[in-house]
């Protein structure tokens, strides 16, 4: 069987008064396909290591961290595409909990700030809001973020100004309820992100896009945000 | 005074349309700038005499004028981005604006030969 090694960042608030990265080397097993069985097994190996996981198909969102200097969900990484020692770490920019676990609050309170829901105080109809098929292409792209936080951790401008920036998670699940045909608070959005800080600290260096592991492009979100301010206010 | 974190500054927009803008006129000038270097002797005669025409003088200080405001977009950028004590960064702002308007001032006394 093969053997693999790999490097983990290790932190317990309790016991540790540094964090510091430890070596492990695990056997690979036919089983082993994604990074997240492996990691499995090395709790089996070491139970003190701790890190969050859920459904184990991409869907959740709860096993985002660092793998090799990228920000990825462990589930859906293939290990045989990994270079050895794999390195894993929390995700950058958050509060390390413990391990490969990180505080998301900020990151939550981010996505909060641009009302993560459709306002529409139009009396409600006898059944369902309806939609045309194009209206609704419109949330492709947009509705699939499964707010995992890769893209945001990978964002300098949210590294500086987390309490002030809300992040290519945020701003992605902005446009979407601006896209909303059925959202009818269009004009508050635009106004709640006009901000230096809230909106305008996106250089669009794209490394929300290039990380995002379900694929989707908030910095194409962002300018379209950008776009409906221009054709707001000329 | 309360530590609160505050945003809703209400803008932003403005400033990101003119970095763009005046991008876009520098682009213009370097373009033109390969052609006038292309295309003038090399004396320096002919381009005293180039730069003495109104038009050429009139590009140049508009773009100069990019140069400064695109500079004060970036710049300031920098500076929220970077310096967290509010009053080391608006002193730092206005030291800039403050060497910005001076190279505008300047600017002029070169373009037109004051």
């Amino acid at each position: 069987m093969k053997k693999m090694r790999f490097s983990i960042y290790r932190y317990d608030p309790d016991k540790d008064a540094k964090p510091y990265m430890q070596d492990y080397e695990v056997e690979i097993g036919p089983n082993d396909v994604k990074l997240l069985d492996v990691i499995v097994k090395l709790k089996t190996m070491d139970d003190t290591l701790s890190f969050r996981r859920s459904c184990r198909e991409g869907i959740c969102g709860s096993d985002a961290m660092n793998i090799n200097g990228k920000n990825g969900l462990a589930c859906i990484t293939d290990i045989a595409d990994l270079a050895e020692p794999i390195t894993l770490r929390p995700l950058p920019g958050l509060p390390v909990i413990r391990d490969l676990i990180v505080d998301m609050t900020q990151f939550f309170k981010q996505y909060h700030s641009i009302k993560p829901y459709v306002v529409n105080d139009s009396p409600r109809p006898e059944r369902e809001r309806l939609q045309s098929p194009e209206d609704r292409k419109e949330l492709d792209g947009l509705y699939e973020c499964i707010l995992c936080a890769c893209c945001s951790t990978s964002c300098p401008s949210f590294w500086w100004n987390p309490d002030k920036f809300v992040g290519p998670a945020g701003l992605l699940a902005a446009y979407r309820f601006i896209a909303d045909t059925r959202d009818e608070a269009t004009s508050e959005r635009l106004d709640n992100l006009e901000d230096p800080y809230r909106l305008f600290r996106c250089h669009s260096i794209m490394n929300c896009v290039d990380v995002c592991p379900k694929g989707l492009n908030p910095t194409k979100a962002i300018g379209k945000i950008k776009d409906l301010m221009v054709r707001r206010a000329v | 005074m309360v530590n609160r974190i505050v945003v809703g500054a209400h803008y932003g927009l403005r400033d990101w349309v003119l970095q763009r803008v005046t991008a876009v006129i520098m682009a213009i000038y370097t373009f033109a700038l390969v052609l006038f270097l292309l295309a003038m002797p090399s004396s320096y005669e002919g381009w005293k005499a180039f730069f003495g025409q109104t038009w050429v003088q009139v590009l140049t200080q508009t773009t100069l004028l990019a140069v400064f405001m695109h500079a004060w977009v970036g710049i300031r950028d920098l500076w929220m981005d970077y310096i967290k004590p509010v009053g080391v960064r608006l002193t730092l702002h206005v030291l800039t604006l403050v060497w910005l308007v001076s190279c505008v001032i300047y600017s002029i006394k070169v373009v037109w030969g004051l």
